[in-house]
């Protein structure tokens, strides 16, 4: 072996060595049985009303156009990758994305809550990570406060006038950011601080939660800037017919 | 896609792997755990006792432990994988179909064109 090759082999090795030793960290959801029943009664309630409005939504969509089923598919495709990755953060901790921009934009913000729920049911009863117990919250603030953000804000800066893909991104990042904002509120409630009460707990959970979550939200603005690119490019057929492209 | 398109995105993905990759180098020797992790620790230090969840996944459950990180990476990977074939799938389809619209657009005009 040259010398040169020893050296391409020890640094390919080490680099092994890094990515083997960085931990699989779980991420974001409240975890399985950190919310009280009563929590978890009222945001399972609280969450309901956007679920059936979500799959009345979707089945309108479909009845009108069945065609749409693609998009509908990608846009469930892409928060299953977006927020199976956990990512690791400027604070030194790992986070994942949400992707439920995207769903939101295409669909409107209640049909995300049905695919978001999905995505949430496949991870609590997959990989323990979220929980069926905190299901009504997680699915609250990933499903239906973040895609209702994101459809506000589009529409909006549509309004507004502003450039298409820019508002795409302002949309999705501000999406993502809002989940982990609700996220530490829910958390504050339940867990109001005994000094302070609930706001000081939630300035505490914001402060864990947001610095992790902002350059990730950053990349989930431009990965969803980036689908919305490729589907603008082939797409276009089924985006007009969702009404998201005016011709 | 348009040239430009195609510079933007690669642009964008390009970005996109140096805001990843950037946390790596500049925080070397960081934990890197997961920041419900950190977010337990907090509800612990908020009311001041360690927190029993009362319920626990439905897995672990099964298992009697904890799942073995190696296995919840396989989940995630399977997550992972089950979106990226939707998605992969579906722009081909898109892709060729724009394709062959393409092609035939530009026949039939070579074709009226013969005509004329």
């Amino acid at each position: 072996m040259t010398s040169k090759q020893k050296k391409i082999v020890s640094l390919a090795a080490s680099f092994a060595l890094i990515a083997g030793t960085l931990p699989a960290a779980g991420a974001m959801h409240i975890m399985e049985g950190y919310l009280s029943p009563r929590w978890c009664a009222i945001w399972g309630v609280l969450a309901l009303p956007f679920l059936i409005a979500g799959f009345f939504s979707i089945k309108k969509t479909l009845t009108r156009d069945r065609k749409a089923i693609t998009l509908l598919a990608m846009a469930g495709a892409f928060i299953f990758v977006i927020s199976s990755l956990k990512i690791p953060s400027v604070t030194g901790s790992c986070s994942h994305m949400t992707g439920t921009g995207l769903g939101a934009l295409l669909f409107g913000p209640s049909a995300v809550s049905i695919l978001g729920v999905i995505v949430l049911l496949f991870q609590a009863i997959m990989l323990a990570h979220g929980g069926l117990t905190t299901l009504g919250a997680n699915t609250f603030s990933m499903a239906i406060a973040g895609p209702f953000v994101s459809f506000g804000i589009y529409k909006l800066l549509q309004k507004l006038k502003v450039n298409k893909m820019v508002s795409v991104f302002a949309a999705a990042t501000l999406g993502d950011l809002f989940t982990y904002c609700v996220t530490s509120l829910q958390l504050a409630v339940a867990y109001p601080s005994p000094d302070g009460g609930v706001a000081v707990s939630a300035a505490k959970f914001l402060g864990v939660f947001a610095p992790t979550q902002l350059p990730l939200a950053i990349v989930e603005g431009i990965l969803t800037v980036v689908i919305m690119i490729a589907l603008e490019s082939y797409a276009r057929p089924e985006l007009r017919s969702l009404g998201f492209e005016e011709v | 896609m348009t040239k430009k398109n195609k510079t933007t995105v690669i642009i964008l993905l390009l970005l996109c792997a140096v805001l990843i990759v950037a946390p790596v180098f500049a925080l070397r020797g960081a934990e890197f755990g997961g920041s419900d992790g950190a977010g337990s620790e907090m509800v612990a230090e908020v009311t001041g006792t360690e927190y029993e969840p009362w319920f626990t996944p439905v897995f672990e459950q099964m298992f009697g432990a904890e799942l073995p990180g190696e296995l919840e990476s396989l989940l995630f990977c399977v997550q992972t994988g089950i979106g990226v074939g939707v998605i992969a799938f579906l722009l081909g389809r898109f892709v060729e179909r724009k394709k062959i619209e393409n092609e035939t657009a530009g026949t039939s005009k070579k074709v009226s064109h013969s005509h004329t």
